[in-house]
């Protein structure tokens, strides 16, 4: 293929990416000529360039397109779903003739004539007489004329977008020339080239070889004395340090590249099933690497089709229901700790946890008796079964039991986690939590054998060290398995020796002799112990494949090449975790999912701050609520009208009285003149929950066990032997502090 | 009329075998290997080439031929694969020959085992025969056997 041909392809795939996103947005404003223009004009570059490359069908497809938008344009004809559905089959038609292109070189002699027929005879259509349009339209047929450089290359927001720019901008800009479908702004290509995938892998191949020879020469350093070679040892390290970032940051895209196709998926989607639903994205400008969008980007998918179809339900039960007729799918995805966090959540009926046991009842997946002891968090993640649907008939949508567990695998695969929270009535939440990059990562390197093994730090819980008497008296075993109580829990423990067959079997599971070093790791949600000889340190490692040869084998992630370059094994957490029977086989799980190893003390769990409300009162909260816990001298409290407040990081932290805003409790005693104060951040706003005492954090399955009324409390659990409320911090900051949330954002769970 | 194909010849048990010297990227010393456990036995470990991680298959036991024995170590001829470089340990190294075509006949039928598939042809050579392994079917450990035995679970 020629490179003009190339060209063409990059760009007129970038190009209907974007048609999607505004026919998409351009339904919900039919009268934004920005939108209007921004359409007409790709499909006016599309039919001119591939008139000009000799691609015969493809013009003549565009060319009626063309038309039809013309008039649109000129306001002759109005946009409804009819007009918007035949646009959006002419990009599919275009979408598949580029791929023919790419395949073969030519368009392809699909017949498109009934498209081309359906286009033409909406054309047809009488020119409404919308006076509605008129003073609108002078404006912006100059505008679309003229102003081409900046829309073409910003896309606009999809959602949202810009009133029609100001009769000035039009004359100024009509200076340009009018052939604007050509026009590309010189200013933005001088500043940005296209650079090939391939060349970017291999400079990311030579910084990874670069890290290591930097490891190796700051390991010989560590044994010279001589000054000016440390000196340049650590400039080195630096400089490697910074060129891995920007090297990394080379291939880093936005997410919003991967979710432009989405408004599309979620209106086709809604449409087909009779349902209305719109589609909010923030944080579309966070950044990961390519790899991983392209990883990411079938789950996502399939997350966001299965929302529609099986989340947001029908408009007559929405309003029913007292919600509006159209639902709302809300993705976000934000940065934190190192990883990049993906949020789906939609308004919709929830997930009915009765319903999901009972249909992986009735398809075999276990047995009533334990669908019965299931936890709600447990019961959700059945979903994630293979073979699991709810759905009652198999449609081209959903019901064919192919999705989650592979949502699931995908994202795992690239060290990924998901979590699933649902409240019936008020909607889903998917989380999903990946990490940036590939490539090089930061990993715990163990010995055991003789051998070093890299664990990859994202399963990687804490560390536990037993002492030879401690081992003997803390490692217990249940029925010949070992297990270790990590705070009241039991953690069924793996012995990577044996795990790995890296001593002669002899090795009985015997009593430790000696002290005991346990890497307290996470598979699938469950933690267990991994009992290695030594831990030796962290340090960044160059992700290498295994050969093909060694793909059956599933303990190892990868391999890496260590500091003084010999080759260490990466460890796959899950695939360890597996083979220990610690989380139950992904092949025979439908089978044997309830069976001993998933009854094994490992549910999951959320992590809980425990303390005292005031003079008792003990209560907890998500520890993920807690941004920090701070102490104040209570003589540090300022006043702001009647409410109490801090100086605290150069903002001014108001303070909450937890003790006031709930019943039956009464205030801590203020002689000690210290104030405790969880601080509670939300949308870059704070607020200090002022508390008796801070006592604990532990992991608790957080199943609320009894719904308690009134405001304050959320409900109750059982944490530690003793009943313990579980704040609700908004409601406590809803009344206390009204002006913390803004007026018109809805109630979020 | 007088084709004439160039071959890397080793030794193997006394065996005198060679590969086609265009599928071979180099050859090196005895290099320090990682084990990889739970692996089939055919791998002896782990390489590092100059950054690139390369798996080592033991040819002799890869042929089924006895084990190499204690102290003597063998040397890696690394060879092009699909999947990229793999090392084929073996006992000593050869030189490079050149063998005309009229001295080629396909392996006789009571030629069994492994050896049957991976030996392509013979060449008689004035005092020894020189047989030709085909790399490819050599790094893939399906060939030869029904599947490689899966470890673990």
């Amino acid at each position: 293929m020629d490179e003009i041909t190339k060209e063409f392809l990059v760009e007129s795939y970038e190009n209907l990416d974007r048609l999607d996103r505004d026919l998409v947005a351009l339904e919900h404003d039919p009268h934004s000529a920005e939108l209007l223009g921004s359409i007409f004009r790709t499909i006016h570059t599309l039919k001119g360039t591939s008139g000009f490359l000799g691609f015969g069908p493809l013009e003549s497809v565009a060319h009626v397109g063309e038309n039809l938008l013309s008039r649109l344009r000129d306001g002759h004809l109005r946009l409804d779903p009819e007009i918007t559905s035949a646009l959006l089959a002419l990009v599919d038609a275009v979408r598949f003739m580029l791929g023919r292109i790419e395949e073969t070189g030519q368009p392809g002699d699909r017949d498109y004539s009934e498209l081309v027929a359906l286009l033409a005879r909406l054309n047809e259509r009488p020119a409404v007489d919308a006076p509605a349009l008129e003073p609108r339209v002078p404006v912006a047929a100059g505008d679309v004329r003229a102003a081409p450089v900046p829309s073409v290359l910003a896309p606009p927001p999809p959602a949202d977008p810009q009133p029609a720019p100001s009769k000035a901008v039009a004359s100024e800009t009509t200076t340009q020339p009018a052939d604007n479908g050509e026009a590309r702004g010189p200013a933005v290509s001088d500043s940005t080239i296209r650079v090939d995938v391939g060349l970017l892998d291999k400079l990311m191949n030579l910084v990874g070889e670069l890290v290591l020879a930097r490891n190796q020469v700051l390991q010989f350093s560590a044994q010279r004395t001589d000054s000016a070679f440390l000196a340049t040892s650590q400039r080195l390290n630096l400089i490697t340090t910074e060129l891995q970032g920007s090297v990394m940051k080379t291939r880093m895209q936005p997410i919003g590249n991967l979710w432009s196709k989405l408004p599309r998926v979620v209106r086709d989607l809604a449409a087909t099933c009779g349902k209305q639903a719109r589609l909010e994205m923030e944080g579309q400008d966070t950044e990961l690497d390519k790899t991983i969008i392209e990883a990411i980007k079938d789950p996502l998918t399939h997350i966001v089709r299965n929302s529609v179809d099986h989340g947001i339900e029908r408009p007559e039960l929405r309003v029913e229901a007292g919600k509006p007729a159209e639902g709302c799918l809300k993705m976000r995805a934000y940065h934190e700790g190192g990883q990049v966090n993906i949020e789906i959540s939609d308004d919709g009926g929830g997930i009915d946890c009765a319903r999901v046991k009972q249909k992986a009842v009735q398809r075999g997946l276990l047995a009533p008796e334990q669908a019965a002891r299931l936890s709600e968090h447990e019961a959700l993640h059945l979903i994630f079964l293979p073979g699991f649907s709810t759905a009652e008939k198999v449609t081209n949508v959903s019901g064919r039991g192919v999705g989650m567990d592979v949502v699931k695998t995908n994202i795992e695969k690239i060290g990924g986690t998901v979590d699933l929270q649902s409240q019936p009535g008020r909607g889903t939440t998917l989380k999903i939590k990946i990490p940036l990059t590939l490539a090089i990562i930061p990993a715990l390197i163990v010995t055991s054998g003789g051998d070093r093994f890299a664990i990859p730090q994202v399963s990687l819980l804490e560390l536990v060290r037993l002492e030879a008497e401690q081992a003997l008296r803390q490692i217990e075993f249940i029925h010949g398995a070992p297990v270790y109580r990590l705070r009241g829990q039991l953690l069924p423990l793996v012995d990577l020796q044996r795990e790995l067959k890296l001593a002669p079997p002899a090795r009985e599971p015997a009593a430790p002799a000696g002290a005991v070093n346990i890497v307290v790791l996470q598979a699938d949600g469950h933690p267990f112990g991994l009992v290695v000889d030594e831990i030796n340190d962290t340090e960044e490692i160059v992700v290498k494949p295994l050969g093909k040869q060694l793909k059956g084998v599933p303990c190892f992630a990868g391999a890496t090449i260590m500091g003084d370059g010999r080759v260490a094994l990466i460890l796959d957490v899950l695939g360890l975790a597996q083979g220990a029977s610690v989380v139950a086989d992904v092949r025979d799980r439908p089978r044997r999912e309830t069976g001993a190893a998933a009854r094994k003390p490992a549910d999951p769990r959320s992590t809980l701050l425990l303390f005292d409300a005031g003079q008792g009162g003990r209560m907890a909260i998500p520890l993920s609520m807690v941004a920090r816990l701070e102490e104040f001298s209570s003589s540090a409290i300022e006043f702001s009208g009647s409410r109490e407040v801090v100086r605290y990081c150069g903002q001014i932290l108001p303070l909450i009285r937890v003790a006031r805003h709930v019943p039956g409790i009464a205030a801590p005693s203020a002689e000690s003149g210290m104030l405790q104060v969880v601080v509670h951040t939300e949308n870059g706003r704070s607020v200090g929950l002022v508390v008796g005492r801070i006592n604990d954090i532990v992991q608790e399955s957080i199943g609320v066990r009894r719904h308690a009324p009134g405001d304050g409390i959320f409900g109750s659990v059982v944490i530690q032997d003793r009943v313990t409320d579980l704040l609700d911090v908004q409601s406590v900051i809803r009344l206390a502090e009204p002006s913390f949330y803004p007026a018109s954002a809805p109630h979020a769970a | 009329m007088n084709e004439s194909k160039q071959y890397a010849t080793f030794s193997l048990h006394g065996l005198f075998l060679g590969v086609e010297v265009l599928k071979v990227q180099e050859v090196i010393r005895y290099q320090e290997m990682t084990r990889v456990p739970l692996a089939p036995p055919t791998i002896e470990g782990l390489i590092n080439l100059r950054g690139q991680i390369v798996t080592a298959i033991d040819l002799r036991r890869r042929l089924e031929l006895p084990p190499r024995p204690a102290g003597q170590r063998p040397m890696n001829v690394v060879v092009r694969s699909e999947d990229g470089p793999v090392s084929l340990l073996v006992d000593e190294i050869g030189d490079v020959v050149e063998i005309e075509d009229d001295a080629y006949e396909r392996p006789p039928e009571t030629l069994k085992g492994v050896a049957r598939e991976l030996v392509t042809g013979v060449y008689k050579l004035s005092d020894r025969l020189l047989m030709i392994l085909d790399t490819g079917k050599a790094v893939s450990l399906t060939a030869g056997f029904g599947s490689p035995p899966l470890a673990g679970s």
